[in-house]
């Protein structure tokens, strides 16, 4: 993976910022009076206007999705893997955006931010925001960028479910539609995993009813356990059993050790969830989780995909990793399917991997070249 | 591409029509169909370097197993949906043959002939599974697990209630007219436009 340096790195970036002071409403009806929202951008816009690409992030996935942040030099933007000069979203044909979602906790307007009506943070008292809030979001920032149509909108997990919504809800601005590792909602399992977060989260005695930056303290227990059974459903079976086996990290198993045993598994997860925990809101992680809970593409057509994805006029690209057990191929073969009744280009493949869900930002040889020709169809020629 | 069948092929898909390439492979004809048929295609194929390849020529291809049953066509129907060369690797030939027939209007399959003159005398004479350039695997490790004559594809369609709108046959240069008269001694390959029976 070429995150260890500058190789075909976008280099150093810098978050930008717009903000928009008219009302914004939700589609739960309440409304903000003014938003913010963090982005980045990589390339240049062309003239015409025609070759700008929108990165939609998962749920906690930020704006920062490639190079590096002048105080960091470690650690590269999320999707660093694809995004970039000679990667599969060539940087130097493509003008690539990315925002941060409304209810996020990385900058955008969301409930670490100040209620400019209290001028204390939101809080729990954030309204929730849906898929299609953040693509009306985004869609104002399009317009404020100058762009017209994107060349392509690109998402995994929640993030492709956002780029399908976007190609239904605003068919003549998405010409091309990629969405990787996605479903076309979320099952009972789905959902239980995530109120399990949840319910870690709230159980939490830090969270103070979702006021605890107020308290000047965070649920970072609850955040954490959130996190390991997140990540937990993100991984494979094989792929935790190669990379961590029965390994113990401390003790032993001869019998007349007396000691903690800790495994690597454990250990791997303990540190992924204290780590999150320190960096991501509680709040945002409630809110992200039920946005998912609540997606549905085909809500508007009785639960008809056919039919909701009838009004896009994208190509498609839809990609399914073979140990992905959160959503599974069959989720990702459900779109296809509709895409096809409904007659809209599309191209489909099953990745072969071992890296469960995460294999949308994981190095892979198929997918990369897959995605890398995929992209040559977008933008001009 | 030199094979002769996908000449014969090419020159029965309308233009402009909606194209099913089952075993796209990398996506060499189903590119020539688009540009010199107009066709607007959609590749099958199972391989993953096939994909890659039929997706940088500018193609749309679905990674599916035929064998599978080709589910994710059940609603949407083509104009044609072509088989070159493949038939012969399928688990279930016949049941390949009646979901091409459903899903496209028409259907077009072509499969090296295994009554040729030339497999029955390699068989007939040194008791050996014919190997040849045109199929040099040995029995053991080749994909070829269903090989059928022209006779035997024939009888078939008719099991299956499928009409055989045109035939033609591949025969090397000197056996062409007995090809064309003898098509289960003489024809080196053959294809068929089929269409489900009206009847």
């Amino acid at each position: 993976m070429p995150n260890s340096g500058a190789h075909n790195s976008v280099g150093l970036v810098s978050p930008c910022r717009v903000r928009f002071e008219t009302a914004f409403q939700l589609a739960n009806g309440s409304v903000l009076a003014e938003h913010e929202l963090v982005y980045e951008t990589y390339g240049e816009l062309n003239a015409a206007g025609d070759n700008a690409v929108l990165i939609c992030h998962a749920l906690s996935g930020t704006h920062h999705a490639a190079g590096f942040y002048a105080d960091d030099g470690e650690r590269a933007g999320w999707w660093d893997l694809a995004i970039g000069p000679g990667k599969p979203i060539d940087t130097r044909r493509l003008f690539v955006v990315c925002s941060n979602n409304i209810g996020g906790c990385d900058g955008s307007t969301g409930p670490n931010t100040l209620n400019p009506e209290t001028g204390k943070p939101w809080g729990a008292k954030f309204p929730q925001p849906q898929v299609q809030d953040w693509v009306r979001s985004q869609k104002l920032l399009a317009e404020y960028l100058g762009i017209s149509r994107w060349a392509a909108v690109i998402g995994g997990s929640l993030g492709g479910m956002q780029a399908l919504q976007w190609a239904i809800d605003y068919p003549e601005w998405v010409e091309h539609c990629v969405a990787l590792a996605a479903a076309p909602k979320l099952t009972a399992q789905n959902i239980a995993f995530n109120e399990i977060a949840r319910h870690a989260i709230l159980s939490d005695p830090d969270w103070c009813d979702g006021d605890y930056l107020s308290r000047d303290t965070i649920p970072s227990r609850g955040v954490a356990l959130a996190r390991m059974v997140g990540h937990l459903t993100y991984m494979s079976a094989d792929g935790m059993s190669d990379r961590f086996g029965r390994e113990l990290r401390e003790g032993s198993f001869t019998p007349e050790a007396e000691s903690e045993w800790v495994f690597q598994v454990e250990s791997y997860l303990r540190h992924q969830g204290t780590r999150f925990s320190t960096q991501f809101d509680a709040n945002t992680y409630v809110l992200m989780t039920r946005a998912l809970d609540l997606f549905d593409l085909a809500v508007g057509n009785h639960g008809d995909l056919k039919a909701a994805v009838d009004k896009a006029i994208a190509d498609f690209l839809v990609l399914s990793f073979s140990s992905d057990w959160r959503f599974p191929p069959h989720r990702s073969i459900e779109i296809r399917d509709a895409l096809m009744a409904a007659g809209k280009p599309v191209t489909y493949a099953n990745i072969e991997t071992d890296n469960g869900h995460d294999g949308f930002l994981l190095p892979n040889q198929t997918y990369e070249a897959l995605l890398t020709q995929w992209m040559q169809r977008v933008g001009p020629a | 591409m030199n094979r002769l069948d996908l000449n014969t092929v090419l020159g029965w898909v309308p233009r402009g029509s909606k194209v099913l390439d089952l075993g796209c492979g990398d996506g060499a004809f189903l590119k020539r169909l688009c540009e010199e048929r107009g066709a607007v295609g959609v590749g099958v194929d199972i391989d993953p370097d096939n994909l890659v390849s039929a997706v940088s020529k500018g193609l749309d291809v679905i990674q599916e197993d035929i064998n599978e049953g080709l589910n994710c066509f059940t609603r949407y129907r083509f104009d044609v949906v072509i088989l070159t060369h493949a038939l012969q690797e399928l688990t279930h030939p016949h049941l390949a043959l009646e979901r091409m027939v459903h899903i496209g209007e028409e259907a077009i399959v072509s499969f090296p002939n295994f009554g040729h003159w030339r497999c029955r005398t390699h068989l007939g004479l040194t008791g050996h599974m014919p190997v040849s350039k045109a199929m040099p695997r040995s029995w053991y490790d080749t994909p070829n697990i269903h090989f059928c004559t022209v006779k035997d594809f024939e009888a078939l369609c008719s099991d299956l209630r499928i009409d055989i709108i045109e035939r033609a046959t591949v025969a090397g240069a000197a056996q062409k007219w007995l090809g064309k008269w003898w098509p289960n001694l003489f024809a080196s390959s053959a294809v068929y436009r089929i269409r489900r029976s009206a009847r």
